[in-house]
């Protein structure tokens, strides 16, 4: 049995090709039983994402596993076979499992330690166990992949610091605030960014929401949308006493919040500190507004700043994290290796035990009645000769091999044995 | 035989304390994603034998073991750990120890060098206001220490979020407002203690010589810290002077508790010196 990778992801192809080849929804589960009903493979496990499009299989023979593959694709999807070729990438044995690891702990991934492939890949596994597509190989190398994806996790800084604008600042807030909770926040202006970053403060617990916005129906809809408090664009200035964390995104050419508005809010606010977070372009708020005590403010370019650093940070995490894969290819091979010598070594064993003992009773007969102890003494030379010569292959059958399956095609060869494979 | 075991003991704590502070500074620099708790369990140990240098002065001398500068010295930092394992449990602050454990080292470092013989205290303060008067100086002097430290983490951090660069200790540390709140309310522990310490040393001085106030140098520069903690009170209840500018006062605060402490006793002399 030998473990095949063959998929697309958004390094080898582009987003036309990718949507052309996804099995979307329902179109999944028809295709796992199909592949499992074509006998091309043996196991099977379809991943199917956004950014990628995986088969991991467990074949008899590699070639004809990826022509079979390839040419399921194409059928399935009906694309042509020149188009796919041009896109896909085939892993095989230790790379396929190599690959596969990579995925698992975002180390494939097109920011690199995010966290949702790993459920996007436990909830394919789940599919393909629901239609029983898979064996011991993949069953454990999924598992194993999960087990490594988590080592990574908990062992490096893969996915510790924030590695997008809205992210970026909320852990920026939660260094300045203790409990996001119990803040009150405002969002001035709107926009796609703006909005993503209070939708993530809202998930951080933060209830107190105030709105505002040059039109005031787009005001309502967004107040609607994140459960807060209208506030007239002319007046939001004199909210900001209560207010501890301001994201503001609106398209005015100027400034819309002063330096001296600010300095005089934080009179009001005995201090209190705030956070700012200006994502306009041009910028709405005074940069010298962060000179001020207890203001935090940040720009889009300061905050694409630290998630730049984050992103080298992580690049610099990846690479203990290949280390971690490395390790974990090894004793995933040592696996396989015993489970593919272990039939022939027991047929081999057998073998010699049957040829033992055939002779050894033949030559009983043959010299007739004898003492207890003389038998015992013939019998103990036959099992030694045979143990000697059967330790030789057996050891080396066991050791990790290159060439282990020529070996054992060969030890079956030489010794006649014709067992089955598992 | 008592004595020896006791300097064995004070070297003991002094060297873990030591290899604490070491491995505290470590931690700052260390990449990792967790803190580890070496230093904690190194500080822990030394606290143990800390401990037990100070009940064999305690049981030997009859009082608590601060009449002498060793003596002091010692009770100071042990005091200040104390604090520092409370607010350890209680808060899990992420580097605490790296900065505090230096202090405390410091302090410990500073008693080794003085004198370490136990004297008996002298008749005339015999007295249960003595154990009183000391329990508040001291503790009052560690709450001081542990909010100089917290307002050192602070200031870090403050450097880190308005600087927009952010370093590894970023993660680690605390946020500002945790910092800040833990700082005001060492400080409205430590002032309250202080007020206490000097309003019993008042009634003892009383009990003891007659007269409550006698402009000895140790009373003026108790008083002087006393205003200066006020002042920090007052500054941020009135004006918010919260955050950084609380922070830096904290250290100023503690560089004065610090002169009060040795300054007084080394250079100008007076009836709390204790030798």
């Amino acid at each position: 049995m030998n473990i095949l990778v063959i998929g697309l992801n958004h390094k080898t192809a582009p987003i036309e090709v990718r949507e052309k080849v996804a099995f979307d929804g329902p179109k999944l589960g028809e295709a796992i039983k199909l592949l499992k009903g074509s006998h091309v493979v043996k196991e099977s496990i379809i991943l199917s994402t956004c950014n990628r499009v995986e088969i991991y299989a467990g074949v008899s023979d590699l070639d004809s596993g990826v022509e079979g593959i390839k040419g399921f694709l194409a059928d399935f999807h009906k694309v042509q076979r020149d188009l796919l070729d041009r896109s896909l990438y085939i892993h095989k044995g230790a790379d396929a499992i190599r690959h596969m690891y990579r995925v698992a702990s975002s180390l494939d991934s097109m920011v690199v330690g995010e966290p949702q492939i790993l459920g996007q890949l436990k909830d394919a596994f789940d599919l393909a166990l629901e239609n029983k597509t898979t064996g011991v190989i993949l069953n454990k190398l999924m598992r194993k992949s999960v087990s490594v994806a988590k080592r990574i996790r908990t062992e490096t800084k893969i996915a510790e610091s924030a590695v997008s604008i809205s992210f970026a600042a909320i852990e920026l807030a939660k260094k300045i605030f203790d409990d996001l909770a119990s803040k009150s926040f405002m969002l001035i202006g709107a926009g796609e960014m703006a909005e993503l970053a209070a939708k993530h403060l809202i998930n951080c617990g933060v209830q107190d929401v105030l709105v505002t916005n040059r039109t005031i129906a787009r005001a309502e809809e967004l107040a609607q949308e994140f459960h807060g408090k209208v506030v007239p664009f002319e007046s939001f200035v004199n909210e900001l006493q209560h207010t501890d964390i301001v994201i503001c995104s609106t398209g005015a050419p100027h400034y819309i919040l002063l330096k001296d508005q600010v300095h005089k809010t934080m009179k009001e606010r005995k201090q209190k500190p705030m956070f700012i977070i200006d994502i306009s372009v041009p910028r709405n708020i005074e940069p010298q507004i962060n000179d001020l005590d207890n203001v935090y403010l940040y720009d889009v370019d300061s905050l694409q700043g630290i998630v730049e650093t984050n992103i080298q940070e992580r690049a610099k995490e990846a690479d203990k994290a290949e280390r971690i894969v490395d390790e974990e290819i090894g004793s995933f091979l040592q696996w396989t290796a015993s489970l593919t010598a272990t039939p022939t070594i027991v047929a081999l064993r057998n073998k010699a035990e049957e040829i033992r003992k055939a002779e050894f009773e033949k030559t009983l007969k043959k010299l007739g009645p004898m003492e207890e102890e003389k038998i015992k003494a013939i019998e103990y030379l036959t099992i030694s000769i045979v143990n000697k010569l059967i330790h030789p292959p057996t050891t080396v059958l066991k050791e990790e091999n290159e060439n282990r399956d020529e070996l054992i095609a060969v030890i079956k060869k030489l010794y006649g044995i014709n067992g089955e494979e598992e | 035989m008592q004595i020896e075991t006791n300097v064995l003991l004070f070297e003991l704590a002094l060297t873990f304390y030591f290899i604490a502070t070491i491995s505290g500074i470590i931690e700052i620099f260390r990449g990792e994603k967790n803190t580890s708790k070496v230093t904690l369990y190194l500080s822990m140990a030394g606290f143990a034998f800390h401990t037990a240098n100070i009940a064999i002065r305690y049981v030997e001398g009859g009082h608590i073991p601060v009449t002498n500068m060793h003596e002091a010295t010692s009770f100071f930092s042990w005091c200040v750990l104390i604090l520092f394992f409370v607010h350890e449990f209680k808060y899990k602050l992420g580097l605490l120890s790296s900065f505090i454990m230096p202090i405390v080292f410091l302090l410990m470092f500073s008693a080794s060098i003085f004198p370490r013989e136990i004297k008996a205290l002298s008749p005339v303060l015999q007295s249960y206001w003595f154990g009183i008067h000391v329990v508040f100086a001291f503790l009052g002097d560690a709450s001081f220490a542990m909010a100089c430290g917290i307002g050192i983490m602070y200031l870090i951090q403050e450097r880190n979020v308005k600087s927009k660069h952010l370093s590894m200790l970023f993660q680690k540390l605390p946020s500002l407002q945790t910092l800040d709140e833990i700082n005001y309310h060492l400080v409205t522990l430590g002032f309250p203690l202080l007020t206490l310490s000097m309003i019993t040393g008042v009634i003892w001085a009383n009990s003891a010589w007659g007269t409550y106030w006698r402009w000895d140098p140790k009373e003026v520069w108790s008083l002087i810290t006393w205003l200066v903690y006020a002042l920090v009170l007052h500054l941020r209840l009135t004006s918010g002077w919260r955050g950084k500018k609380a922070a830096i006062l904290s250290i100023i605060g503690f560089a004065i508790v610090i002169f009060a402490f040795f300054g007084v006793s080394i250079i100008l002399k007076g009836r709390h010196v204790f030798m």
